[in-house]
C-alpha cells in the first residue's frame, strides 16, 4: 500500500464520516428548522400541566413556534409555572389562551396558543392571562363515570361498562 | 519441593492489598504515560503522514464491519420496535424510535466496541510485537523516541477514526431501518422521515451521540496504545495484553456510556 | 561524509577531535542489580578507540546489561559509565539523543522495522536526523547497502529476508550516520556458517575501513578470536578475566578454558546447585 492509494482512501473515508455527521444533522435532525435567534420569554400559570415536558412544544395552529423552557411550582398560588420561549419571529395577542393539549391519544404534551384579537401584543417577560390546564385523563373517565351514575336507573351497569370502554379506546 | 504456606485470612488480605496497589501503581503509570503521549503528539501532526497511516489501519479497515453492523442493528431495530410500536397503534413512530437508538446510544457504543475488538487489539498486537522484537528499543538506541514516531499516531489515529465510525454505524443503522420500515413493512415515508425528524435535535441527541463516540475514541485509542507499551515482551505477555484491551476498553465504554447518559440526557423528563 | 552547506550534519566530526584521548567507552567500578538481585558488580573495562572487544560470557551473566548501560538505558547503581569522556548516566535527554546519535546498535535479531522496507529501514535514522535531500539519501542508502554486500535487496521486506540477510540489513542501519562507536548484541548467534563468516569479516573490515570502535557482547569464541583485539570474560557478573586474542588462546585459566574448548563441567558448574542426589531420590513421597 503506497502512501498516495493510502492518503486517498483516508481521504475517502473522512469525507464519508463527514458526510454522516451532516445526514444525521441535517435529514435526521432538525438542525436547519432551528431558529438561532434566542427569541423572547413568556410565561404561563397552568392549575395542572400534566405530562408536560422540558422542551416540549408550544404550537399554534399546529406549528411549532417555540420551547417550554422551564417549569416551577409558585410556593404561593401552587400553580405551576411555565416558561415558553417564542421565536422573535411570531408575536401573541395579550388576549392569547394557552392550554396544554395532546397530541393524539398516546402523543406528547405540548402548550397550544390561540391568539385573540387584542390590538396589544405580548412582550419578552409578559404573563399569558387566559390558561387552560391539562386534561388529566383519570379525572375525565372520573367525571363521565359520575354524570353516568347520575342519570340515574335508565342505563343497566352493563352498558355503563360498554360505554367506559368506549372511552378507554 | 517447598511447602506452601496455609491460605489463612491473612494471606488473601495480602493478595488483596497489592492487588489494589498494583492496580494503583498501573492506573499512576497509565496516567503518566497519557501525559507523555499528549506531550510528545504535536510531532503526530508536524508528519501528517504518520497520524494519515494511522487513520487507515484504525479506521478504513474498519469500515466494511461498522457499515455492515450498522446496516444490520438498524434493521433489527426497525423489525422489533414496529412490532411493539404496532400494539399501542404508533407504529408511524417507528422511524423516531430507530434514530434516537442509534444516535443517541447504539452508534457510539456498539461503534466503539467493534472499534475496541478491531482495531484496539490490533495496535495493541502491533506495538507490543514491536517491543517483543526490540524494534522500539532499537529506536531508542537511534535517538528516536517511540512515543513521538509510533505511539502518538496511533493514539490520534484513534481518536479521530471512532467519532466518524460512529457517524457511519448510526447513518448505516437509520438506512438500514428505512429499508426494513418503508420498503419492507410498508410504513409511510414521509412519516418515517417527518416524524424523525420532528424528534430528533441536534443539540441533545446527534451531538451528544457524537461527543460521546468521541469520548470513547480517547478511552480506547489509551487503553490499546498502552497495553501494548506495557506488554510483556513475550508471545503470551502479547496475547494477553490484546486481551486486556478488548476486555478492558469494552467494560469503559459501557460505564462511560452510563455516566454520560446520566449527564447528557437528564433533564429529559421534568 | 556530506559537506554541504545548507545540510545538517551530525557532529561526530567535531566532538571527536576535542577528545580524541579519551577511549571510546570507559567502564569503573560500576554495578547493577534488578530490584534486588545483583546483576554486575565492580565491572572495571576500557574501550580504546578503534578496536573491537569482545565481552564473553555464559548466559544471562549480564552482557547485554552492559551494552545497555553504555547505551544509556539503565543507569547504574554505582560507579561510572564514560563514552567518548561523557559520563552517560548523567546526561540530559537531549545531550544523551545526541550521543546516541553517534552510536549504532546492532541487535539480537536485527530489529529491524518489520512495516518498512530494507531501503526505509536503512533510510530511517536519516530522515530523523538530517534534513538530507532525498536523491542524497537514496545514494547514501546504496552505498551502505552496497558495504554489506546486499545493494540488490534494498526492495524487499523484513520478512523475506533470511536470519543473516536481516542481521546484515541491520549492520547497515547501524552504519548509516557514520557513527564512532558500535554495539552488537549476539551478531553471530543463530547464524549458518557461512553468514558467521560474513558478519565477522564485516564487523572487523566496517571497524578498520570507518575508523570506529565495536564492543561485541557474544558468546561465540571461535568467531570473536578470529576478529577481536581484545576480550573481557564475565562470570556471574564480575570480570574474571581479560586479554587480547592471542593471551587468550593460550590462558591456563580454568574458566577461560573450560569457555574456549566447550566444557561441560568446570568453573561453571554443569549442574544447577540443588539437594544431594542420594537424598532426593531415597526421600519419601507426601
Amino acid at each position: 500500500m503506497n502512501r498516495s492509494a493510502m492518503d486517498l482512501w483516508v481521504g475517502v473515508f473522512v469525507a464519508m464520516g463527514i458526510a454522516a455527521i451532516i445526514f444525521l444533522a441535517l435529514k435526521v435532525g432538525n438542525l436547519l428548522t432551528l431558529n438561532t435567534t434566542p427569541g423572547y420569554v413568556l410565561e404561563a400559570n397552568f392549575d395542572n400541566i400534566g405530562g408536560l415536558k422540558l422542551r416540549a412544544p408550544v404550537k399554534a395552529a399546529g406549528v411549532v413556534v417555540g420551547r417550554v423552557e422551564s417549569v416551577r411550582l409558585d410556593p404561593k398560588t401552587y400553580e405551576a409555572v411555565a416558561t415558553l420561549r417564542i421565536d422573535r419571529e411570531y408575536q401573541f395577542t395579550r388576549d392569547t389562551i394557552a392550554s396544554i393539549n395532546t397530541s393524539g391519544v398516546l402523543g406528547e404534551v405540548y402548550v397550544g396558543l390561540d391568539a385573540g384579537g387584542d390590538p396589544v401584543m405580548l412582550k419578552n417577560g409578559d404573563r399569558i392571562v387566559k390558561t387552560q390546564s391539562a386534561m388529566v385523563l383519570e379525572k375525565l373517565i372520573g367525571q363521565f363515570l359520575f354524570d353516568k351514575a347520575a342519570e340515574g336507573g335508565k342505563a343497566g351497569p352493563g352498558e355503563k361498562a360498554k360505554e367506559a370502554e368506549g372511552i378507554k379506546k | 519441593m517447598s511447602v506452601e504456606v496455609a491460605h489463612g485470612p491473612a494471606y488473601w488480605l495480602r493478595r488483596l492489598g497489592s492487588a489494589v496497589t498494583g492496580g494503583l501503581a498501573k492506573l499512576g503509570y497509565a496516567a503518566r504515560f497519557l501525559v507523555a503521549v499528549l506531550w510528545h503528539s504535536p510531532q503526530a501532526f508536524r508528519r501528517m503522514h504518520l497520524t494519515l497511516r494511522e487513520i487507515y489501519f484504525a479506521g478504513v479497515l474498519s469500515l466494511v464491519i461498522i457499515l455492515m453492523s450498522g446496516m444490520f442493528v438498524g434493521m433489527v431495530l426497525s423489525l422489533q420496535g414496529y412490532e411493539t410500536l404496532k400494539r399501542y397503534g404508533s407504529d408511524e413512530q417507528l422511524g423516531i424510535l430507530v434514530a434516537l437508538a442509534l444516535v443517541r446510544e447504539l452508534g457510539p457504543v456498539i461503534a466503539g466496541l467493534l472499534f475496541a475488538s478491531r482495531a484496539g487489539s490490533a495496535i495493541t498486537a502491533e506495538i507490543g510485537l514491536m517491543k517483543t522484537t526490540e524494534q522500539l528499543a532499537a529506536m531508542e538506541m537511534m535517538a528516536v523516541d517511540p512515543l513521538a514516531r509510533v505511539i502518538a499516531p496511533r493514539f490520534w489515529g484513534g481518536i479521530i477514526s471512532m467519532p466518524l465510525l460512529a457517524a457511519l454505524f448510526s447513518a448505516f443503522g437509520i438506512f438500514g431501518g428505512y429499508l426494513v420500515g418503508v420498503r419492507l413493512i410498508g410504513i409511510d415515508e414521509g412519516a418515517f422521515w417527518g416524524q424523525m425528524k420532528a424528534g430528533v435535535d441536534v443539540w441533545p441527541d446527534v451531538t451528544n451521540g457524537i461527543i460521546k463516540s468521541i469520548v470513547f475514541g480517547i478511552a480506547v485509542s489509551l487503553i490499546a496504545v498502552f497495553e501494548g507499551y506495557d506488554s510483556k515482551p513475550t508471545a503470551e505477555g502479547v496475547s494477553t495484553a490484546t486481551t486486556r484491551t478488548v476486555v478492558i476498553s469494552s467494560l469503559a465504554i459501557l460505564a462511560l456510556d452510563f455516566v454520560m447518559t446520566a449527564f447528557m440526557f437528564r433533564g429529559a423528563a421534568v | 561524509m556530506p559537506a554541504q552547506a545548507n545540510v545538517r550534519v551530525p557532529a561526530a566530526t567535531v566532538a571527536d577531535r576535542s577528545d580524541a584521548d579519551a577511549p571510546a567507552v570507559e567502564l569503573k567500578d560500576v554495578s547493577f542489580a534488578y530490584d534486588v538481585r545483583p546483576v554486575l558488580e565492580g565491572i572495571t573495562m576500557t574501550i580504546p578507540r578503534g578496536q573491537i572487544v569482545a565481552i564473553m560470557g555464559g548466559s544471562g551473566c549480564g552482557k547485554t546489561t552492559i551494552l545497555r548501560l553504555i547505551g544509556g538505558a539503565l543507569k547504574p547503581k554505582s560507579g561510572s559509565v564514560r563514552v567518548a569522556g561523557q559520563s552517560v548516566p548523567d546526561l540530559e535527554p537531549d545531550a544523551l539523543y545526541a550521543l546516541r546519535r553517534r552510536c549504532g546498535m546492532l541487535f539480537q535479531f536485527g530489529a529491524l522495522f518489520t512495516d518498512m522496507s530494507v531501503f526505509e529501514n536503512i533510510a530511517f535514522p536519516m530522515r530523523e536526523h538530517t534534513d538530507l535531500p532525498d536523491e542524497l539519501i537514496r545514494d547514501l542508502v546504496l552505498m551502505k547497502l552496497h558495504a554489506v554486500g546486499l545493494r540488490g535487496a534494498a526492495q524487499l521486506m523484513p520478512s523475506e529476508l533470511s536470519g543473516g540477510m536481516a542481521r546484515r540489513v541491520a549492520l547497515a542501519r547501524a552504519i548509516a550516520l557514520d557513527p564512532m562507536l558500535i554495539m552488537y548484541d549476539e551478531p553471530f548467534a543463530g547464524l549458518d556458517p557461512i553468514s558467521l563468516g560474513v558478519i565477522g569479516q564485516l564487523i572487523r573490515k566496517l571497524n578498520d575501513a570507518l575508523g570506529i570502535t565495536s564492543v561485541v557482547v557474544t558468546h561465540d569464541v571461535y568467531e570473536s578470536l578470529k576478529i577481536v583485539d581484545f576480550l573481557y570474560f564475565v562470570s556471574e557478573g564480575r570480570i574474571v578475566a581479560s586479554g587480547t586474542a592471542d593471551e587468550v588462546r593460550q590462558s591456563m585459566l580454568p574458566f577461560v578454558r573450560q569457555f574456549v574448548d566447550g566444557e561441560p563441567d568446570g568453573p561453571v558448574p554443569f549442574h544447577y546447585p540443588a539437594a544431594s542426589y542420594r537424598e532426593e531420590l531415597l526421600a519419601r513421597v507426601g
